[in-house]
């Protein structure tokens, strides 16, 4: 299954006692997680446990207050062209007066050089990725007049285009209808099988079980991370949503107020 | 309906937008107390003929900054920017004073570094406010926007006092007078447009990503922070090159209402592009005609007028989302509806007595419709026009011809399925199916009726017994 090369010991991801401050206000903790290749791993937690900023973290988008990051064995900002990134749908305005095609071809310009545009390879490139997620018959219209569920179809293609070995994903389910749940996964699973590895935020706890090789629990540190059969507990659910730590988050107020 | 009310409310207020935008300019060009020797149509004739070297100046000036303007301003708006493009047009007004102040000459290096420096230097108070406190970007704005306005009134003041500050024309700044633009002006604004101009088209992808999704741009490991700044620099460049020909307080507006208006023109970023420098180079070159014609006249203000003028244009009559075009289109889909509901109306005539006679008297399908028999006139007019029916010889009787008669079987076939799915699948009563089957029939298209024909297992009977007429009308 897993594609054998020189690097499979080296692992895609590593983070070590990751701090992550937003105006120092301290938003993760110390967070220490080594994923293994070839693994579609679940992010969860509740609202402010910091998932998002974990995956901004290790792509560099913010600066950690402390500790590193370390992508298929090197420094972060050495190995982006090794991650594929999908945002959360609400981050951009749909609006915008661009078409299906160059936002999927947007995958490609972190392959560009500085002064470059995308090539004709890119654009063949573009409508397989379309493809793969149903939505080529769509390239040429303008992103604002697509539903929830294809504008994430379209997010899910540009990261496709980016040709990644790890895959880093901000609730690619949150929003869409059943139907674009079932292509995502499907998706996931084939790009699993693949070699990939892939880290995806999500919401809902009843699927959750069902969709991830691991889960990553998550509440401003690391409740713990491992195969989704051990770590999909009573106790370990009841430590992640129980409520914040208190202490913890008292800290963090107080820092937040220092600054 | 609502929208038809409100868009019609609002129709005679833009008529007489307009018409103000165009006469007023050209009403107050054209008294004669101004034109001692020149009338009107000369003056246009020299300007249009370009035989004026200074003519060339003006109109090469105002082309320059339209273009400048279009480009960098497309990205403000599609960015959310456009009142950054405001505050840096009111930030340079310092460092141009500063530099004119410098040795008391108007050489466009000085102006321009100054301006350059004070405009950036206005972007960065702005940056330092949203990163170190909690206001949010308005009112930071507005404070910058104000604060080196007030400092570059004061200084201009100050500029007036002197002899060479009357000579250099630097009330110019304020209003804008592309007349007072020379020859080393406009080689200034040539080449720091052509340079903006060559580093958008290198940088194009990278700016298109900045501004459509700032984490993924940075997520490729692009320089964003960079990319802002030089965007921002070249938004500067272009404030400056408008600044003599359309003045400080209005400069923005060559920013905005340019590509505001490309924005309603089309789905394509660098397509919006080409229009917005398009529209700001009309704007640039109309509003500098007028000035000329006005002999003095600000050519700002004119400018801007212009462009306002085209912003109204697009906004009425753009083919997708103009108000005009929109009415329109409303007005023909309400009159095909009057005229399918006659079609029907016979229709029912001729299934009532099981399709013997083929022909409706006038005064019978008046009854019917509860309408005068001056409007069942009018409106079979329009049946008969389209061809889908004639009248007898006298005029009385109307008979669908075979296209018509299709037509209304067409129609009363997508009624009762309608009604029949209705009742079926969305469990609606019976008796309140009728009135939304009404609206409906008029816009099923051809795949949802063989869709709904499918679900119901092609019926023959709609839910009050009536027979669907089959998809042939003959037959």
């Amino acid at each position: 299954m897993k594609t054998e090369n020189a690097e499979t010991n080296v692992l895609p991801l590593e983070l070590h006692d990751l701090t992550v401050a937003y105006h120092s206000k301290p938003v993760i903790y110390g967070i220490d997680v080594e994923v293994p290749a070839g693994k579609l791993v679940g992010i969860v937690g509740p609202n402010g446990a910091g998932k998002s900023t974990l995956l901004k973290a290790v792509m560099g988008v913010l600066k950690p207050t402390a500790g590193w990051v370390k992508i298929f064995g090197e420094d972060a900002k050495d190995n982006l062209r090794r991650i594929g990134y999908v945002p959360q749908r609400e981050s951009v305005d749909w609006d915008f007066p661009v078409t299906v095609m160059d936002v999927v071809l947007m995958g490609r310009y972190g392959k560009l050089k500085w002064f470059g545009w995308p090539s004709k390879a890119d654009r063949h490139l573009a409508r397989e990725c379309l493809e793969k997620v149903a939505m080529l018959p769509y390239a040429n219209r303008q992103i604002a007049n697509l539903s929830g569920g294809q504008q994430q179809r379209i997010f899910l293609a540009r990261a496709l285009a980016q040709e990644a070995d790890l895959y880093l994903m901000d609730e690619p389910f949150a929003g869409v209808d059943a139907a674009t749940e079932r292509a995502i996964i499907t998706l996931l699973h084939e790009m699993r099988d693949a070699g990939k590895t892939i880290l995806v935020v999500h919401h809902d706890l009843p699927t959750a079980q069902n969709y991830f090789d691991m889960l990553l629990l998550l509440n401003m540190r690391l409740v713990g991370f491992g195969p989704t059969k051990e770590m999909f507990t009573q106790e370990n659910l009841q430590k992640t949503y129980g409520g914040r730590l208190t202490i913890l988050s008292e800290i963090a107020d107080a820092m937040g107020r220092e600054a | 309906m609502s929208t038809v009310n409100y868009s019609r409310r609002l129709l005679p207020a833009l008529l007489v937008l307009v018409i103000f935008c165009v006469v007023v300019p050209s009403a107050h060009a054209a008294r004669p107390a101004e034109f001692v020797e020149n009338d009107v149509w000369e003056q246009m004739m020299r300007f249009l003929s370009l035989r004026d070297q200074g003519v060339r100046l003006v109109l090469g000036g105002s082309l320059l900054l339209g273009i400048g303007c279009g480009v960098l301003g497309s990205f403000m708006v599609v960015r959310k920017l456009a009142l950054a493009g405001d505050a840096l047009a009111h930030g340079v007004l310092p460092g141009v004073v500063l530099g004119f102040l410098w040795n008391l000459t108007k050489d466009p290096l000085h102006l321009f570094v100054g301006a350059v420096i004070s405009g950036m230097l206005s972007m960065a108070v702005v940056t330092v406010l949203k990163r170190t406190t909690k206001l949010k970007q308005d009112a930071i704005l507005g404070i910058v926007l104000s604060g080196f306005f007030a400092i570059g009134t004061c200084l201009l003041t100050m500029g007036f006092g002197l002899e060479a500050g009357h000579k250099a024309g630097l009330d110019h700044f304020m209003f804008g007078q592309a007349a007072a633009l020379d020859h080393l002006d406009i080689q200034a604004m040539s080449w720091v447009t052509g340079v903006s101009l060559v580093i958008v088209a290198l940088l194009y992808p990278k700016f298109l990503l900045l501004s459509f999704d700032q984490a993924f741009a940075s997520s490729l490991g692009l320089p964003v922070r960079f990319l802002h700044q030089l965007m921002m620099l070249l938004l500067t460049f272009s404030v400056v090159v408008a600044l003599q020909a359309v003045g400080v307080v209005l400069v923005s507006a060559m920013l905005v209402t340019p590509a505001a208006s490309a924005y309603l023109l089309t789905k394509r970023f660098h397509i919006m592009l080409v229009w917005a420098a398009g529209f700001g180079m009309l704007s640039g070159a109309v509003g500098a005609l007028l000035s000329f014609l006005g002999s003095g006249l600000p050519t700002g203000p004119l400018m801007v007028l212009s462009a306002s003028a085209i912003f109204t244009i697009v906004f009425c009559f753009s083919p997708q989302q103009g108000i005009v075009i929109k009415h329109f289109r409303h007005v023909n889909r309400q009159r095909r509806v009057v005229l399918e509901n006659l079609l029907k109306a016979v229709y029912h005539a001729s299934e009532r007595d099981a399709h013997t006679s083929d022909g409706m008297t006038l005064l019978d399908l008046a009854k019917v419709k509860r309408q005068t028999l001056d409007t069942i006139q009018q409106d079979v007019g329009g049946l008969v026009r389209r061809g889908l029916a004639t009248l007898s010889h006298d005029g009385d009787v109307l008979y669908l011809t075979d296209a018509g008669m299709s037509r209304a079987a067409q129609l009363v076939r997508n009624h009762r399925l309608w009604e029949l799915y209705l009742t079926n699948a969305a469990d609606y009563a019976a008796d309140h199916v009728h009135d939304d089957a009404e609206r409906i029939e008029h816009i099923l298209g051809e795949a949802t009726v063989r869709d709904l024909e499918r679900r119901l297992d092609f019926p023959s009977v709609d839910p009050h017994g009536s027979p669907i007429p089959a998809l042939s009308a003959k037959s």
